[in-house]
């Protein structure tokens, strides 16, 4: 146990009397997903009352990378590939938020195909981080191993098409400001429909698998819930707060993008327990399917990159921007400031698994210390995001 | 019932366990150093010097230092050259005297190869590269660097006949430009030679000929 003076004084320890000598002291652990394969390096401190967790302060910052520092010390073009390391399980929807905020600040226009591709590659994304969160959830209660390798098998394809577009598979660096790098080929497009058109296969499986299973059903409801009240209030974005059954995603909300070309549901929870929040990944990735299916029915040859956007000594006007989009974990917007030089003013990130996590107390009071790994495991942090 | 959730998740392990012996989709790894998947065309790893022909004389860099100035991680160190010598079209250009990339800084990102105006920088598909040295074994130096136009065709086969091509064309471009200066200067010069017999040449109309000449 490393617990400083300080952390033990911030959980204000009850004095110790007769009575609460009887019901057992509060004992203090320090747990938390500490390799950096599993969620990342993070630390709870947790007040435990026999099995019950009565206080839990998150301790962030071990990943700390400075990356908003560095984006104000780099040229705008240099900054899209450290937005891959934000989260490193979706660099295509970070790499697709920046370009987003930077168009606004200096007014770019992005070509059809390019936003096509951008649509493909945000839902393909949003595939493979559910489906492998999932998998984690599940390992996170005890299932090692079979579900997660089933979701990585899926979402192992997914990272070949990436690769086989980008160039890499997890640092995608692939989008620039008014589109992308290059052009998908008839036969990649031809490739990642084929390997949607057999995603549900894969869902109806990994649902039958778990889904039903009795164990991961009483792990799970009535675990860490949040009243949509609470949900709004916090600032919680994503599947987080639609678990809760408040209706909010920016895909509609705002419709970047082309997403108002395209029909899609939004599913919402309604006890915003854990089980909600893993059914919640489970019917978007259906969405997401369906999403990416018309995509490949609508898009069209065309140039994928504005010519006139510079790559040498890019400057945008002066002036400020906050590009946002729906990432798989939530909300991820970069606000930046601009003084006309080539590196931002200010840039700055606005995380969503940080966000999320927040309420994290909230959520695990009352419950055992079992139960908080599989709350944990629903918020779906990334730490690189998280510590930046 | 309960158990049954359980005995359905079971089936599907198993269907997945025996299938992984018949179905080739289930089975999806493959034994490393051994069996290896192919790399896709676009796969990028660290950057390399492209070269024509020759390692020392024919590298298409030219000492720009505009990577150096663009790589985010600033992993690139040139040296420029204190003398001069001919590019692929013969002009003379300088060249890197000393040309570093410590990859072990180097973040993949392509950066370097998209600013480059001269076609000299690409990225390199070999990813074997740990060693046992602690130091600077993995800082590169130019001749580590230095990959010859055929191996850049062997690796990334499709954006390097692109690449040739419009090498080719500039290249024509340059010479079409040349050829048509020259005969416009012939032109000019004769024009002057029979201007000088009538009358006295105007000086503007024959110095800016001389330095539309230069400049092209
Ligand atoms: S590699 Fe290209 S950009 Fe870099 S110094 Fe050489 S010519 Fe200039
Ligand atoms: S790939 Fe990126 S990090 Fe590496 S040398 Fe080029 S610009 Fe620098």
């Amino acid at each position: 146990m490393n617990m400083t003076t300080e952390t033990i004084e911030a959980m204000e320890r009850p004095p110790v009397t007769m009575a609460s000598r009887l019901e057992g002291e509060l004992l203090e652990v320090s747990m938390g997903p500490q390799h950096p394969s599993t969620h990342g390096v993070f630390r709870m401190n947790v007040a435990l009352e026999g099995e019950i967790v009565r206080k839990l302060k998150p301790v962030f910052g071990y990943l700390h990378r400075n990356h908003e520092q560095i984006g104000e010390h780099t040229s705008y073009l240099g900054s899209m590939p450290y937005t891959d390391r934000l989260d490193y399980f979706c660099s295509m929807s970070n790499n697709w938020a920046y370009a987003l905020s930077v168009e606004k600040l200096a007014g770019i226009e992005v070509p059809e195909r390019a936003e096509y591709l951008r649509v493909i590659l945000a839902e393909l994304t949003r595939l493979q981080n559910h489906a492998s969160l999932l998998g984690f959830l599940l390992s996170d209660m005890g299932a090692w191993g079979t579900p997660l390798m089933y979701a990585f098998r899926e979402r192992e394809k997914i990272l070949d098409l990436f690769e086989s577009l980008s160039g890499s598979r997890m640092m995608c660096d692939y989008m620039r400001f008014g589109g992308c790098r290059l052009d998908a080929s008839d036969e990649w497009l031809a490739r990642a429909k084929q390997i949607v058109d057999r995603f549900p296969e894969f869902l109806d499986e990994f649902e039958e698998l778990i889904l039903g299973n009795e164990i991961v059903i009483g792990r799970t409801q009535n675990v860490g819930k949040i009243s949509a009240e609470l949900a709004i209030n916090s600032g919680i974005t994503g599947p987080m707060v639609r678990a809760s059954g408040v209706n909010y995603d920016i895909r509609k909300v705002d419709g970047y993008g082309f997403y108002r070309r395209f029909k899609f549901r939004i599913p919402l929870g309604e006890h915003g327990d854990t089980y909600d929040r893993l059914m919640m990944r489970a019917l978007e990735m259906h969405e997401s399917v369906s999403i990416l299916q018309q995509a490949f029915a609508q898009i069209q040859p065309g140039p994928v990159l504005n010519p006139k956007v510079k790559v040498r000594a890019f400057r945008p006007p002066v002036g400020e921007a906050y590009g946002r989009i729906e990432a798989p974990k939530g909300e991820l917007g970069f606000y930046l400031i601009s003084d006309g030089s080539p590196n931002p003013y200010r840039y700055r990130v606005r995380p969503p698994s940080f966000i999320n996590l927040t309420i994290l107390e909230d959520m695990c009071l009352g419950h055992t210390v079992a139960d908080v790994m599989v709350i944990l495991g629903s918020v779906d942090i990334v730490m690189g995001e998280v510590d930046r | 019932m309960i158990g049954t959730g359980i005995l359905k998740g079971m089936a599907v392990t198993a269907r997945n366990f025996v299938g992984s012996y018949f179905d080739k989709e289930r089975l999806i790894t493959v034994q490393y150093p051994e069996e290896r998947t192919p790399l896709p065309e676009n796969y990028r790893n660290f950057p390399i010097l492209i070269y024509d022909n020759d390692p020392q004389a024919g590298l298409r860099c030219v000492a720009c230092k505009i990577c150096e100035k663009e790589c985010p991680p600033q992993c690139i160190y040139i040296v420029k050259s204190d003398d001069k010598k001919p590019d692929y079209m013969g002009k003379p250009q300088f060249y890197p005297k000393v040309f570093d990339i410590d990859i072990s800084v180097c973040m993949s990102c392509q950066i370097c190869v998209e600013v480059c105006p001269f076609e000299a920088i690409k990225m390199d598909k070999d990813f074997e590269l740990s060693k046992r040295e602690r130091f600077d074994s993995l800082l590169l130096r130019r001749e580590q660097l230095s990959k010859s136009n055929e191996y850049y065709h062997k690796i990334h086969p499709v954006e390097a006949a692109a690449v040739d091509k419009n090498l080719a064309d500039a290249a024509a471009a340059a010479e079409a430009k040349k050829k048509a200066a020259a005969e416009a200067a012939a032109k000019v010069a004769a024009a002057k030679a029979t201007a000088a017999k009538t009358t006295p040449v105007p000086p503007a109309a024959g110095s800016s000929a001389s330095t539309s000449e230069a400049s092209s």
